[in-house]
């Protein structure tokens, strides 16, 4: 970034909510199938029909903001955003306006270095989504030049979180950071699959520049269609960029909104604040106000799982596990659940996240089945930890007996006990098969005392072959290099 | 023509059907002979379903036979051209609807078809239920069965005309601001609308969903009172319909008001009616106090700013409502070049003036700006004019009043709107509180422009979920007076 300026950046998340219904009706809520096929009266915003909300929804609103810290008010209600779309069957959207089901809370979320940052949301609300339009004629999809659009139903009404963040963010990193945390705290809640390929999770970004020391915020853009995180995360730096350009060419930046074009790397202008839509917000006269039951809250607070941000700290400041490690684990919830019970099966965090994010995670994306669907047990790594760490097999070995567990070969110490495969540490026993392989080298050892010492690691190997991969490695070496000189 | 059957009441329909004295096949060959006969004339029914009122007889007649015990069996029933019946035309009185056909059916009409009822039409209606005459009906015109050259009053007109005509036994209307009960008073019914949540919306295609409500048009309070019984309660379908028991209100019919406290408005003078309204609705409170009632004075001092009120909560939500028919999934569509173009040419082909008027005014006071000026300050009154009926109902068990201001008009005597939003005076109030109210015939008066004597209704409210009471004394009132039988509609003479 360029020195002088700090970007402010906020968030804008839309979410769908993982329920088995839609929010205001009974058809299913499951994302795909056939264009119009999952639509009733309701969500078709049939004349005379009413919605009638889904009380799931509500409650998977009210633990997300339990999880993120923010207030739940004892009152909530609906409002109608009015404003005319092909793809919004009623041409107003049932969302909230001043009395969302949360406010306040915050979102903490870690960055690449492992620093633990925190960022405050406004508010989170619940709505319905849109059904989706697709342009037809144009050859390219886009709206432009298409002859004709036709729209699919089946998103209609399903369940829609919104969470907006305070402008406390500062750099795509934080962003980032921010989407990251949250998405996999929503996936930890369970309350949403939060894909964005999907569209299930899409984010809109509020971005402006000040310079730095300065607490005034400067005029924002807002920044849409972006689908990826790392299309966010361009978007926000080249978003910077040219804010920077355009106050150091001594111009002004226009409030408006932004769409990204992902292919040649920029913002362009969509629309100006001079357009913005009066929405007409009014209570929904179809629904009656939200009492939300402070018992009911607290039950849903008892009921949270840890959290992401919590489970980080945990593995870095308790287990001692690297940041990347750390992030990794969380990155797939059933793998680090199973972590964790390799954890608390071994007591050994370090080896665990080892076996766990190495061999095994190799072993799963060799065969395409997850660590945690695998026939290993965490109670086997763990017997495996046990026999490395009491130095009964060596890693070698481990290793192939790890491959075996995969196929199913059950406990590990078992096929070690029937297999005599348990590490020979006696020096004696080694000396023995040392002393074989220096006789039947003679030239290598002849080699080394002339001093090609490199060759030592091709004795060390033949020893460990001749004791079938047995032997204590550190031993080996010892006994192979005091033989030598 | 023969009317054997069908000038009877609902009750005593129902209870021949299910005696098998009379089968539901032959009161609907009966209605519809009748039907056809005079609704060239009046217009009362924008579609007549003669088929499936065939085939819902024969149902009927099984399930009497099967021993079912159908409170409204074989009843001729119109519906309302606002509600949605599976398979039909449903227009809302509307060019934006006029050949859509409607999916599912509402919740108030399957239980009145569950009940034995059967559906004989869908009848005619002010353009989505805004107006009170029926002359906002972009679809045809309705006549008033006392006298052709007068309006039947609206919104629920043709359900109206429908029922004092003998074309049903029981009309569904629904009511926003009076669109029950001034077409009830206008025709000689019984005109009723619960108290809000009562009945279920789901279905009922929306004008303004915080104050519409579907009720019974009906020439007994009886047969308001078994049609009310079929209808009410909970709907899961609805979420703000009210889920708590329904009691029957069949088996609380009075024949006096002894021991009840009836107020009349202090602020609500007959005498500015005229003399004629003035001396018939003296005579109506007089008759209540004969029957047994104490008669007090109670005061509503902000049902003045009803009209007010209402002209903005009803047109900010049906602009809201009425959003949906744009020509994208259903209904009239008028291509464009581009999807704002199409928009704008099917909603003004669509829409017509009355409609349009509303929403252009419900629009603005919803904007930004003018929100709270407009949209909130109404919701206060609104919670004002409720606290005024809370206050009046420490008083008295039930207020009477007058349900219009005047008997029914001609056609286009109240081309100027403001003097057609009046017509609502006496009966927004209680659906801006929600409160169960109706009409029943109380007098005749001759206008000035006519010679024929035209019904006058009296309008009767009580607090919320008041319906035993209210259907109880209305049928001591009716029952003690008897104004409905002064007088026959014209139904031989009339001639398109």
């Amino acid at each position: 970034m360029t020195a002088g300026y700090e970007a402010v950046i906020g968030i804008e998340c839309h979410v769908e909510l993982r329920t088995r219904t839609k929010m205001f009706c009974g058809c299913v809520n499951e994302f795909g199938g056939e264009p119009n096929t999952k639509i009733c009266p309701v969500c078709l915003g049939m004349p005379g029909a009413l919605p009638v909300p889904n009380a799931a929804a509500i409650e998977h609103i009210i633990t997300a903001g339990l999880a993120f810290g923010a207030e739940i008010p004892a009152f909530s209600k609906f409002d109608r955003k009015n404003y005319f779309y092909p793809d919004m069957p009623k041409d107003y959207q049932i969302s909230q306006y001043d009395m969302p089901l949360t406010r306040g809370g915050a979102v903490r979320y870690w960055l690449e270095d492992g620093t633990l940052k925190e960022c405050a949301l406004t508010r989170i609300h619940l709505e319905e989504d849109t059904g989706k339009s697709t342009h037809a004629g144009s050859g390219d999809g886009r709206i432009a030049g298409s002859s004709y659009s036709l729209v699919d139903f089946n998103r209609a009404g399903v369940p829609l979180m919104e969470c907006v963040s305070e402008p406390e963010l500062h750099n795509a990193q934080e962003a980032i950071g921010y989407l990251e945390s949250l998405r996999r705290t929503l996936l930890a809640l369970g309350v949403s699959d939060v894909k964005m390929e999907e569209g299930s999770l899409r984010c809109d970004a509020n971005v402006s520049i000040r310079p730095s020391g300065s607490s005034e915020l400067g005029t924002k853009t807002e920044i849409k269609n972006m689908n990826s995180f790392r299309s966010v995360e361009r978007a926000i730096e080249s978003e910077i960029a040219r804010q920077i350009e355009v106050v150091g060419g001594g111009g002004r930046v226009v409030q408006e909104t932004r769409g990204w074009d992902e292919v040649n790397g920029v913002t362009h202008p969509m629309r100006s604040k001079e357009e913005a839509h009066d929405y007409r917000y009014f209570p929904d006269p179809d629904l009656v106000p939200l009492e939300i039951a402070h018992e009911r809250v607290e039950l849903l607070r008892t009921e949270l799982p840890e959290l992401p941000w919590q489970r980080f700290e945990r593995y870095t400041a308790q287990y001692g596990l690297a940041p990347k490690q750390a992030t990794q684990l969380l990155d797939n919830l059933s793998l680090a659940t199973y972590y964790d019970r390799v954890v608390d099966a071994s007591g050994n965090a370090q080896q665990s996240s080892n076996f766990v994010l190495g061999e095994l995670s190799r072993l799963a994306n060799e065969t395409g089945v997850a660590v945690a669907e695998s026939s290993v047990s965490p109670e086997h790594v763990a017997e495996l930890i046990a026999l490395v760490e009491g130095k009964r097999i060596n890693s070698k070995i481990a290793k192939e007996l790890l491959a075996r567990m995969w196929s199913g070969a059950g406990s590990p110490a078992a096929i070690v006990e029937r297999e005599g495969l348990a590490q020979t540490t006696d020096p004696a026993a080694i000396e023995r098969f040392v002393d074989e392989v220096l006789a039947a080298n003679e030239k290598v050892v002849a080699d080394y005392k002339a001093g090609k010492t490199n060759v030592m690691g091709f004795l060390v190997g033949q020893v460990m072959k001749s004791s079938r991969g047995k032997a204590d490695p550190a031993i080996v070496n010892e006994l192979v290099r005091k033989k030598l000189t | 023509m023969r009317r054997e059957h069908i000038e009877k009441s609902a009750a005593e329909i129902a209870a021949q059907v299910r005696s098998g004295r009379v089968s539901a096949a032959e009161i609907v060959e009966e209605t519809l002979a009748h039907v056809d006969l005079v609704d060239g004339a009046l217009g009362s029914y924008l579609t007549v379903l003669a088929d499936a009122a065939r085939a819902a007889a024969v149902r009927v007649d099984e399930r009497v036979r099967g021993g079912e015990q159908l409170p409204l069996a074989g009843v001729p029933l119109a519906v309302k051209d606002n509600m949605c019946l599976d398979g039909t035309r449903t227009t809302c009185g509307s060019k934006i609807l006029e050949r859509w056909i409607a999916p599912y059916t509402a919740t108030a009409v399957a239980r009145m078809l569950d009940a034995g009822a059967i559906a004989i039409g869908k009848a005619n209606c002010d353009e989505f239920a805004m107006g009170s005459s029926c002359e906002n009906s972009a679809l045809g015109v309705t006549r008033n069965p006392y006298d052709p050259a007068r309006v039947p009053g609206g919104s629920s007109g043709g359900s109206a005309a429908a029922v004092a005509a003998y074309e049903a036994a029981v009309g569904l209307g629904s009511d926003t601001g009076g669109s029950i009960r001034e077409p009830g008073a206008f025709c000689n019914l019984v005109a009723f609308k619960p108290t809000y949540g009562r009945v279920s919306r789901y279905g009922l295609i929306a004008f303004a969903s915080s104050l519409d409500q579907i009720g019974p048009l009906t020439r007994t309070v009886e047969d308001a009172a078994l049609a009310y019984d079929a209808m009410a309660g909970y709907d899961p379908m609805d979420a703000t319909s009210i889920d708590r028991p329904v009691e029957a209100t069949a088996s609380a019919l009075r024949e006096d008001l002894r021991g009840l406290r009836v107020g009349i408005v202090r602020e609500f003078d007959t005498k500015a009616l005229g003399p004629d309204l003035d001396r018939i609705y003296r005579q109506a409170y007089g008759d209540l106090e004969r029957l047994g009632a104490e008669v007090v004075e109670v005061s509503l001092p902000t049902a003045e700013y009803g009209v007010a009120t209402y002209y903005l909560i009803a047109p900010a939500e049906c602009s809201s409502n009425l959003a949906r028919f744009d020509g994208v999934r259903y209904g009239l569509r008028v291509e464009g070049n581009d999807v704002r173009a199409m928009y704008d040419k099917t909603r003004a082909a669509g829409f017509g003036p009355e409609v349009k008027r509303r929403i252009l005014i419900g629009t603005y006071a919803l904007s930004s700006g003018y929100y709270d000026a407009y949209y909130v300050r109404a919701q206060k009154a609104r919670t004002l004019i409720a606290r005024d009926f809370a206050v009046a109902f420490e008083q008295c068990d039930l207020i009477a009043c007058p349900a219009a201001s005047c008997p029914a008009f001609q056609f286009g005597a109240k081309s100027d709107p403001y003097s057609m939003y009046l017509m609502d005076y006496y009966t927004i109030p209680m659906s801006l509180a929600g409160l169960p109210a109706l009409s029943v015939p109380c007098g005749w008066t001759t206008p000035a422009d006519g010679n024929l004597p035209m019904p006058i209704g009296l309008q009767l409210c009580t607090p919320l979920f008041g319906e035993r009471l209210l259907l109880g004394a209305a049928h001591a009132y009716e029952r003690a007076t008897n104004h409905a039988g002064a007088r026959q509609p014209v139904l031989d003479g009339v001639r398109a």
